[in-house]
């Protein structure tokens, strides 16, 4: 199987501070890789430095082979590496369905004076938005709130948009920046299928941002582990869930319990 | 989303019908002739402030209009005045530059936001102001004075407009010039505002990191929207300059640039024609409180507090009708 995305020695430092060390390892097509690591490891600026909204201070980020890392975050997405927001992140006064056709931005054919002037591909253009929208807000479960302002939304729902909009880009990868947060075990499960759906029924590559251990065990084909910045492990759940280094990283060190 | 109800076009018919025929009308009746000049006026501050409500639609605060006004009325004194070039040519040409110059100025300021974008405009009309007076083209202080009335404009050798010196009532002529440019400019504004690129301004009103993030280039689009504001402030000043047959560097100061910003929240930032009502407002409104004498400032000020703070969403949120409703949902 060959790397869709390969991350390839990133390094960030903020001044003194190494947020990302080094880090390395490959996405294949088709496949749920997690980034999970304890408060601090350095996952958030890792997730940010492959969707290039940071520059990366050393190393790279390759997609097809070609490097993306250290381009303005529109060429990468252009590219089909897009990236989700937590769910304070929307179009706070726009629709479900507005959010969802202003995202298709990359799949418009006609220019913006095109627009403009209403030339026939314009037309064309916003018809299909329309009818792709429905489609999505569907298959995401949101068509029955499709009219609903983005800020008056539970929770749930925001991150179902969040998913929605960046699927309206047409990605061949989607970056997931935790899905789970703040969901008890029922919304947790219901976002699982969810997440997975896209990649089965849609074949978008998933790479996700978490520290909910239960639903990334459940939903990863691999996972990659940080701790203070470095890649400590990488494996299936299984032998992630039996890796020592990982377990150290989460509970703590019986050197480091005694020194409690 | 782009067609206009009948509503709508009942009203839009019945304001064309006002200021075409209706204010004529109405001024030869009651012998007003100076309407004409306060009116006009209001026509093309009205055009400046549209552009400063485009740049509010991409949630930059712009007190800079004055800026672009006076660089459009110089480049049109100038073409007109001492190249001997015509006005009609020299409207747009004054407009193209005046949008020139705001990406070049745009490039490194529009990535701010908030205040700070909102600081840097401002001293932009200062900024202008004294580069008028330093130039040598510009005639420093004097300013350029007597400029001439433009011209007339034939086409394959017919004469669609005689020139304005020829003709009896220059005040009318100069009248309808502003409220046809009034006119095309609120409809382009309308009409930008209710295709695709206003609904990416939304966007990235709303939120500029999800939007880069589905493939926008930002910045592209804040170059393009400053370049059309400023244009919209280029083409005002160009027709100040030619009405007032002169232009000085303190011909838009400041003060004018506040007052374009000013229309856009008086009128209403969600309503695309609500620059043009908060021009008419301000501009009526602070004449008619000269009897207050030395009271005048304080009264406006105050009055001006009270409207922004019991209507923040403009006079246009009082909503006769549905007519001028703009942006939003």
């Amino acid at each position: 199987m060959s790397a869709l995305l390969q991350v390839r020695g990133v390094t960030k430092k903020f001044g003194g501070l190494t947020a990302v060390n080094d880090v390395s390892f490959d996405v294949a097509e088709n496949e749920i890789l997690s980034v999970i690591g304890p408060n601090g490891a350095g996952k958030s600026t890792l997730f940010k430095l492959i969707s290039s909204f940071l520059r990366t201070t050393s190393g790279e980020v390759l997609f097809q082979g070609k490097r993306i890392s250290d381009l303005k975050p529109h060429v990468v997405a252009r590219r089909g590496v897009v990236r989700t927001f937590q769910e304070t992140t929307i179009f706070k006064s726009m629709t479900v369905r507005e959010s969802v056709i202003v995202a298709q931005h990359l799949r418009a054919k006609a220019s913006l004076a095109g627009y403009f002037l209403g030339t026939a591909t314009a037309r064309a253009d916003i018809e299909a938005f329309g009818r792709y929208a429905d489609e999505l807000l569907e298959f995401m479960g949101l068509d029955g709130i499709a009219n609903e302002l983005a800020s008056n939304l539970p929770q749930g729902h925001l991150r179902a948009l969040g998913i929605a909009i960046g699927l309206a880009t047409d990605p061949k990868v989607l970056l997931l920046d935790e899905p789970f947060a703040g969901m008890n075990p029922e919304e947790t499960m219901r976002t699982v299928n969810l997440v997975r759906s896209v990649r089965d029924a849609r074949g978008v590559t998933i790479l996700l941002v978490e520290h909910d251990m239960p639903a990334v065990m459940n939903i990863s084909d691999r996972i990659v582990v940080l701790n203070f910045g470095e890649k400590i492990a990488e494996g299936t759940p299984s032998e992630i869930q039996n890796n020592e280094k990982v377990i150290e990283a989460y509970l703590g060190s019986a050197d480091d319990e005694v020194g409690i | 989303m782009n067609g206009l109800t009948s509503k709508q076009l009942i009203g839009f018919s019945i304001f064309l019908l006002a200021i075409f025929v209706g204010v004529p009308m109405a001024i030869s009746a009651t012998g007003r002739w100076d309407f004409y000049f306060t009116l006009t006026s209001v026509a093309l501050l009205a055009i400046a402030s549209a552009g400063v409500w485009l740049t509010f639609y991409i949630g930059r605060i712009n007190i800079g209009q004055g800026a672009f006004a006076l660089i459009g009325a110089y480049v049109s004194a100038i073409l007109v005045a001492k190249a001997g070039i015509s006005f009609w040519i020299s409207l747009p040409v004054a407009g193209i530059f005046a949008a020139l110059v705001s990406v070049l100025i745009g490039l490194p300021i529009l990535r701010l936001r908030g205040v700070y974008f909102a600081m840097i405009t401002l001293v932009l009309t200062q900024v202008v102001t004294l580069t008028a007076l330093a130039l040598p083209i510009t005639n420093g202080a004097k300013g350029i004075t007597s400029i001439p009335l433009p011209g007339g404009i034939s086409l394959f050798g017919l004469q669609i407009l005689p020139p304005f010196d020829s003709m009896a009532d220059t005040k009318l002529a100069f009248y309808i010039l502003a409220c046809i440019l009034m006119v095309l400019t609120y409809l382009a504004l309308w009409r930008l505002v209710h295709s695709r690129l206003g609904h990416i301004c939304r966007s990235m009103q709303q939120n500029e990191e999800l939007a880069s993030s589905i493939g926008i280039n930002i910045a592209y689009i804040r170059i393009i929207i400053f370049a059309i504001s400023s244009f919209f402030g280029g083409i005002g000043g160009a027709l100040f300059g030619s009405i007032s047959q002169s232009v000085y560097p303190s011909s838009f100061q400041v003060q004018d640039s506040v007052n374009f910003m000013l229309n856009c929240f008086l009128g209403g930032l969600g309503y695309v024609f609500g620059p043009m009502l908060g021009t008419l407002t301000l501009y009526f409104g602070w004449d008619l409180l000269f009897t207050l004498g030395k009271y005048q400032l304080l009264v406006y000020s105050v009055l001006l507090i009270l409207v922004i703070r019991f209507l923040p969403n403009g006079l246009l949120s009082l909503r006769l009708g549905n007519i001028g409703k703009g942006g939003g949902k």
